[in-house]
């Protein structure tokens, strides 16, 4: 009674991504995949769900030969995959999103008031019953989401049910009813494959885990004979001593002074200076207006009032400064793109390129950076995992040398590893006498990696710390607007 | 343009679009060959030559056009407009330079199209759908009967030999290998590519994407420009009606090219295998003596087969 992986391999365009992958999944187990970002998890989940097939080996349920030809074979076979990314159609309830066509109906029309208590039966039944199914999906928060899209995945009764990042938005109760659901699908026969970056969660749930680097499976062990720290290990392949670096030195001259910057609705009067060699941290809730204060600086917005602000990216990137943006997919990579095409659109120079050197430089900035899997330069960017996606937003700046770098959120969605290697490229950066700029909700990232913190509560700067200082509790009082 | 080469998996090998259409150009000139006699005739393969040269024009200009994710289908009326313009100035004007006003008509088409596209953000469909009419209409405003230029110099560019090759054909294959290295080499050719990808995140990279928008229909202007001015050079007249559904033509050579609707995905030596295949299938089907109307329906069935196959 198991799902079994046999020396799985998966290649894009000839870039080895999977190596012969093996594991085994019991049904009525919960299998946690962990692994630093581009290890090879998010292609071993489209294989599973039937999205991408396999280059080579095979898939064994029950000791039937299995071959997936596409998600709906899949779920044919009883798997169900929930991804990170939501697909619920935004405009229509959340009971039309359940049932999906499967409707209750009286004299051939579909029954309303039928289907919306069999909606409300199910989110009952899985825990979920704070979600109101006449809602439209596009109005419920993200986390509501997140639960609808597992409860879509359940409405069908899997065998098998991929969970991947779950949790990545979920918090408090939310968080608390997806444990109890997962751990009450396993005691139903089910085997949950969990993918997550929260080794505390994989250790609490997981009965057995998987750790995969660079494509291989390099340990499977329970959590019972492992660590948190064991773990970070065998994913790195390294010891992490250290998460964050050492203090910085004094910083020096100014390089960027924003000065009394006003954008209608979005942020008011905000005055502060960035100066060579510093890291300098940015936290505020959601909606504080952080992004858009750096987007606006970057001149990709026109500012209302106030001076500092750039006139357009290009004159912006002319004096120096770079954005990496928060949303990598949307506003930082052209998905379809090689890694090499992308990393080069911001040193485009002609009249006629050339091609030769900006395949040495773009290699080097590859090789430096560590963009993995190895040899990834020809390779469609949206086939890279998401940190080392971050990681080719990033080597497309640095390539331009910036003076100023500001970087919204650049660890979202990045495994711990990969986060130390980019807190190692800011600290160097900022040791070279580059002025970061370093938003982030993360309290411990914005206290940890930056020299001081500016805390940002409705579209105004609340408080500025110094991050030796100062306290996670201090700066959110701040972004509260309590500390006023 | 490793990056705007489509690929696609075949029997677990990477072989790309561009490969495919080779192989079907190759297998379409070995069927004529061996069931025609006229095929391979110089006066067959010389028609043949000057039959690609407005679709080819039209092609490229078509997917630079693509390339930013838009769409021109101004291009056939661009054609009977330019056409005419050049013929009706060339009683006035010197041949040449009646020539170029009737490319640069075309260029000014393009710009107009591209502003209206790129800074009032209107849908390129529907620009191009309006410019179509209105280009038409003005063609036929200019004249509505056919124009004869009086000086058969006019007919020199059409009918010009280099050796065996056509000089309209030496054009054409000249527009299709500076238009290979605008698209691989330059910063704007890269940029019109990543537009079609992602618009937003090539303006945060510093890059104007409104010009290179508007250069991108600027350049399809100046190709249907060309193309009307060598037909109406080719054939001796020039006719208000002429071109409609060219632009059908260069849209379907494109996609047989494995160019992507959406934008950011596309090749220039595989547009150019599309442009051959419809050359080659209509004079194939003509050699046969098949009626025209049976010639549109197999086209259509050609394009769906080669889509089916491309598919993943």
């Amino acid at each position: 009674m198991s799902l079994v992986l046999r020396g799985v391999t998966k290649d894009y365009a000839g870039v080895g991504v999977l190596h012969g992958i093996d594991l085994e999944g019991r049904f009525g187990e919960v299998l946690a995949v962990v692994g630093a970002n581009g290890a090879g998890k998010s292609t071993l989940i489209r294989i599973l769900a039937g999205a991408q097939p396999m280059s080579a080996g095979e898939m064994r349920i029950d000791d039937e030969d299995v071959r997936l030809r596409s998600p709906h074979d899949a779920h044919r076979r009883g798997i169900r995959t929930v991804y990170q990314e939501l697909t619920l159609v935004p405009g229509l309830s959340v009971t039309e999103n359940l049932l999906m066509g499967d409707f209750p109906r009286r004299r051939g029309l579909i029954d309303w008031p039928a289907a919306h208590a069999r909606a409300a039966a199910l989110l009952e039944s899985i825990g979920f019953g704070a979600i109101d199914p006449r809602t439209r999906a596009e109005h419920l928060t993200v986390a509501r989401q997140q639960m609808v899209e597992i409860a879509k995945a359940l409405v069908t009764e899997p065998r098998v049910l991929i969970l991947d990042e779950p949790s990545a938005v979920l918090s408090g109760r939310d968080l608390d009813s997806l444990f109890a659901l997962i751990r009450r699908l396993r005691e139903r026969g089910v085997l949950v494959i969990y993918v997550s970056h929260r080794l505390a969660e994989v250790l609490d749930l997981a009965d057995s885990i998987v750790v995969i680097k660079d494509g291989r499976v390099i340990e499977t062990t329970e959590p019972a004979r492992t660590s948190e720290d064991d773990l970070i290990r065998l994913m790195a392949g390294r010891k992490l001593e250290q998460i964050y670096p050492d203090r910085r030195p004094e910083p020096g001259e100014p390089r960027l002074e924003v000065s009394g910057l006003t954008r209608a609705g979005e942020f008011h009067d905000v005055s502060f200076t960035l100066r060579a060699g510093e890291v300098v941290g940015m936290f505020g809730l959601v909606g504080s207006g952080r992004s858009e204060l750096a987007r606006c600086v970057f001149g990709a917005e026109p500012a209302g009032a106030g001076s500092g602000a750039y006139g357009s990216p290009a004159e912006a990137i002319a004096a120096g400064l770079a954005l990496v943006t928060e949303d990598r997919k949307r506003t930082g990579l052209v998905l379809g793109m090689s890694v090499r095409d992308n990393i080069a659109l911001t040193t485009l120079e002609g009249p006629l390129i050339d091609l030769a050197g900006q395949r040495e430089r773009i290699g080097g900035m590859i090789d430096r950076l560590g963009i993995r899997p190895e040899g990834c330069a020809p390779m469609a960017v949206e086939h890279l995992s998401g940190g080392n996606q971050q990681k080719a937003v990033l080597a497309k700046w640095l390539l331009k040398n910036p003076r100023v770098l500001l970087l919204d959120e650049p660890t979202r969605g990045v495994d711990m590893a990969t986060r130390v290697e980019i807190y190692r490229i800011i600290d160097a950066l900022a040791r070279d006498g580059v002025a970061v700029l370093l938003i982030s909700s993360d309290l411990t990232e914005v206290i940890g990696a930056s020299d001081r913190v500016l805390v940002m509560a409705h579209g105004r700067i609340a408080g500025e710390l110094r991050s030796d200082q100062t306290s996670e509790d201090e700066i959110l009082a701040h972004s509260m607007g309590t500390l006023i | 343009m490793t990056a705007a080469s489509p690929r696609l998996v075949l029997r677990g090998r990477d072989v790309t679009v561009e490969a495919i259409s080779a192989a079907v150009v190759v297998l379409l000139v070995v069927v004529a060959a061996t069931t025609s006699d006229t095929f391979l005739t110089s006066v067959n393969l010389t028609n043949l030559l000057k039959q690609m040269v407005t679709t080819g024009l039209l092609a490229f200009g078509m997917l630079v056009v693509i390339l930013t994710g838009g769409i021109d289908l101004s291009v056939g009326s661009v054609v009977a407009f330019s056409g005419i313009l050049a013929a009706g100035l060339s009683a006035g004007l010197p041949i040449p330079v009646a020539m170029v006003v009737g490319v640069a008509a075309g260029i000014a088409f393009g710009l107009v199209n591209g502003t209206l596209v790129a800074r009032f953000g209107l849908a390129p469909f529907v620009v191009t759908l309006a410019s179509l009419t209105t280009i038409r209409g003005l063609a036929f405003v200019y004249s509505e009967v056919p124009v004869t230029p009086s000086d058969p110099a006019f007919l020199t560019l059409g009918s010009a030999m280099i050796g065996p090759v056509p000089l309209i054909t030496v054009i054409m294959a000249a527009v299709f290998v500076a238009g290979g290295v605008f698209l691989s080499r330059t910063p704007a050719g890269r940029s019109v590519i990543a537009i079609g990808g992602n618009a937003e995140t090539v303006r945060l990279a510093g890059i104007d994407v409104r010009k290179h928008v508007i250069l991108a229909y600027a350049i399809s202007g100046a190709c249907a420009g060309l193309a009307g001015v060598v037909l109406a050079s080719r054939v001796g007249i020039a006719q208000p009606s002429v071109g409609v559904a060219f632009e059908l033509d260069a849209i379907a050579a494109c996609v047989i090219g494995g160019a992507s609707l959406s934008g950011g995905r596309g090749s220039v030596r595989a547009t150019f295998g599309g442009v051959l295949v419809l050359v080659l299938i209509n004079n194939l089907l003509n050699l046969y003596g098949v009626q025209s109307f049976w010639q549109q329906v197999l086209k259509g069935l050609i394009i769906i087969v080669v889509i089916l196959v491309r598919r993943k």
